[in-house]
């Protein structure tokens, strides 16, 4: 079996093409992962520029609402370009740096990853491109013009569903064109090792943090931590430094769209099967031929039809549970943490706030959940009222 | 001699490449047949996949057309069963991984030796990972296609070492589709691999020329063109049988004729 496994999961399914590339960028990282200067670069970075640590906060109202745990929020909303990308932007950028490349590319959903991969691209200075499916562009206009006036060129996806998986695809080929000054800066934990890897480990730093605050406030670890999947990058962040504690629950939230009985879903845990797929073994969904089924969510950052090889691993052995939200859960849950909390947050987070509303109230007062509010929910407002029936246009 | 080895044996192969059920199975039989009549030497059936990630725009909409048309693993191998009555043209699969996983590499690798496929080439199947397939492959006497790309370098040995049935030398960056120029030192490339096997090596990727498949199969023992073709089917549809035949036909009169056999 080769390198980058977790189980039976994970490997390195790409063209050879790209495999002297991806084995220098494993050679780059497992060197700079534990270079003095580089942590501390990164380190500067995230506190300077991003605005961590991210607060850990406590939703006292909502707690008193729902009558159950205590509700505390990850505020992965807050941090520089809205949402947890940047965590793991601003350490493949600087990696990238260190390796002499020049030119940034990646795949975007929501335009969350896109707009952060644009934004390191200008502090960096290099040059970036950014790969959307044509459906998101529409879905989220605002995003293509803030990539834009970051400096970036944003394509449109026309291929297949011209969403995520579609920008992936693009993406990888553009890689496949163009290998010696770029580097693909992977959005999620998935993709060939060393990608899955190197995602986490720079997302991590949520889980780092929110363990050292939740000990400082309340003296003991959270009984649930919880966070949207798509590819599962912020939740797998939001895990990482939990796995050990077999105490704490590890709940991720994916996409159901109108459900997972119907074909517009996104649930891969749910409804998907083992696979080999953007470069990685993990759980698609996907026909008895392995047709990579179109997916359908609300959530164009959630939209995706696989999910990363660690969280299939966590799946298997019993350590994170995963459960379906809908469409109309998350809608409902956008507007009552909104109402509730003051805070608008993305949609895709909305689907772990959505399942936070029926776990809290069951759950004993002296427990405690973190749930990461993965991003901000600026971008989702015009598409949110255009689901309530307003005619809303950016 | 196996199939593959003798289409190589003394001579040079031209390779041609289709998507399987675009426009339909029974038109993929008839088209297949045009090119052997027109003188390939070997045929590259693309079993279709949802999400090619090798495949330039002319075949990742081949792949579309035939997946609408209904076009599954299984009534693939049913053509090519029937095919195999007609003609001993060797025929490899070009397919995706996921759709040999899902399969079942064993049910699917049991199905290629029954129907008579004696190859398989799979863009998404590394050196690092071939392990899970390869020996299964083997067993039913099915070779897995080594790919070498422009970037392999230092790898070339390695990977031309084991190969079996032929190498399919990729060459250019990018992927698959019509290329005015191909930059790559491809004779170096053959060179590094002719030091370590006897194994016939085919160029593929960009070609789409007379003149490009006398040069390259000047250079190895044979040339692949896939997106050239698949246009033309695009083009005519149900009807494209004798402009595939033409067309081959004249890729064919430009391999370069092996002298003093």
């Amino acid at each position: 079996m080769s390198k980058g496994r977790f189980g039976k999961h994970g490997g390195q399914y790409i063209p050879e093409t790209l495999m002297n590339e991806i084995h220098k960028l494993e050679d780059a990282y497992e060197h700079y992962k534990n270079d003095p200067e580089f942590i501390q670069e990164l380190d500067t970075l995230n506190r300077e520029y991003a605005g961590r640590p991210s607060l850990l906060y406590y939703a006292e109202k909502m707690t008193k609402a729902l009558g159950g745990a205590k509700i505390y929020f990850k505020r992965e909303d807050l941090n520089h370009t809205g949402s947890h990308k940047i965590n793991n932007v601003l350490g493949q950028a600087l990696l990238a740096k260190k390796m002499g490349k020049t030119r940034l590319i990646a795949e975007t959903g929501a335009g969350q990853h896109g707009v952060a991969t644009a934004t390191a691209a200008a502090l960096f200075g290099m040059e970036c491109e950014i790969f959307m499916g044509k459906e998101d562009t529409i879905r989220q206009a605002l995003n293509v013009y803030r990539m834009e006036l970051l400096g970036a060129k944003v394509h449109a996806v026309e291929s297949g569903t011209k969403t995520l998986k579609d920008a992936v695809n693009a993406c990888m080929q553009e890689w496949t064109a163009r290998v010696d000054d770029t580097l693909y800066v992977l959005g999620s934990v998935m993709g060939p090792h060393p990608f899955p890897t190197i995602v986490r480990d720079f997302q991590s730093v949520i889980s780092k943090e929110s363990r050292a605050q939740i000990l400082e406030k309340e003296g003991r670890l959270p009984d649930v931590v919880m966070a949207c999947v798509g590819g599962g990058s912020n939740a797998m962040g939001s895990f990482y430094e939990y796995i050990n504690d077999k105490d704490v629950k590890l709940i991720g939230c994916e996409a159901a769209g109108h459900g997972v009985d119907t074909d517009k879903t996104a649930a891969t845990m749910a409804v998907g099967s083992e696979g080999v797929f953007h470069g990685m073994k993990s759980y698609f969904c996907q026909n008895e031929y392995g047709q990579i089924a179109p997916v359908y969510s609300i959530s164009a950052g959630l939209d995706y039809p696989g999910v990363g090889p660690e969280h299939a691993y966590l799946k298997d052995i019993g350590r994170a549970e995963y459960v379906p939200v809908t469409d109309e859960e998350a809608v409902e849950a956008f507007e009552y943490i909104a109402k509730e909390e003051g805070i608008i947050a993305a949609i895709e987070s909305s689907h772990a706030v959505a399942h936070l509303l029926k776990i809290a109230p069951k759950m004993r007062k002296d427990q405690i959940i973190i749930c990461t509010l993965s991003g901000r929910g600026d971008k989702d407002v015009a598409a949110i009222a255009r689901y309530r029936g307003i005619d809303l246009h950016e | 001699m196996s199939r593959i080895k003798n289409a190589f044996d003394h001579k040079k192969a031209f390779i041609g490449f289709l998507t399987a059920g675009d426009p339909t199975l029974d038109k993929t039989e008839e088209f297949v047949m045009e090119m052997v009549d027109a003188g390939a030497g070997l045929i590259e059936l693309g079993i279709p996949f949802t999400d090619p990630i090798a495949d330039g725009p002319v075949i990742q909409e081949a792949n579309i057309r035939a997946l609408e048309a209904g076009c599954t693993t299984d009534k693939i191998f049913d053509m090519v069963a029937s095919l195999r009555k007609k003609t001993d043209v060797p025929i490899v699969f070009l397919g995706y991984l996921n759709t040999m996983f899902v399969y079942g590499y064993e049910k699917f690798c049991k199905r290629c030796q029954e129907c008579g496929v004696d190859g398989l080439i799979v863009p998404d199947l590394p050196y690092e990972e071939k392990g899970e397939l390869v020996p299964i492959a083997k067993a039913h006497g099915v070779d897995v296609i080594t790919m070498i790309a422009p970037t392999s370098k230092q790898r070339i040995e390695m990977l031309a070492k084991e190969a079996t049935g032929f190498i399919y030398v990729v060459s250019s960056m990018g992927v698959t589709g019509a290329r005015s120029e191909i930059k790559t030192d491809l004779a170096e490339i053959v060179e590094v691999i002719r030091g370590v096997t006897d194994t016939p090596v085919a160029i593929g990727f960009g070609i789409n020329t007379k003149e490009q498949v006398a040069k390259y199969s000047a250079v190895a023992d044979g040339a692949i063109v896939g997106s050239a073709i698949v246009k033309i089917i695009a083009q005519y549809g149900e009807n494209a049988g004798k402009k595939l035949h033409e067309y081959v036909e004249e890729m064919v009169s430009g391999l370069q004729k092996i002298m003093n056999m």
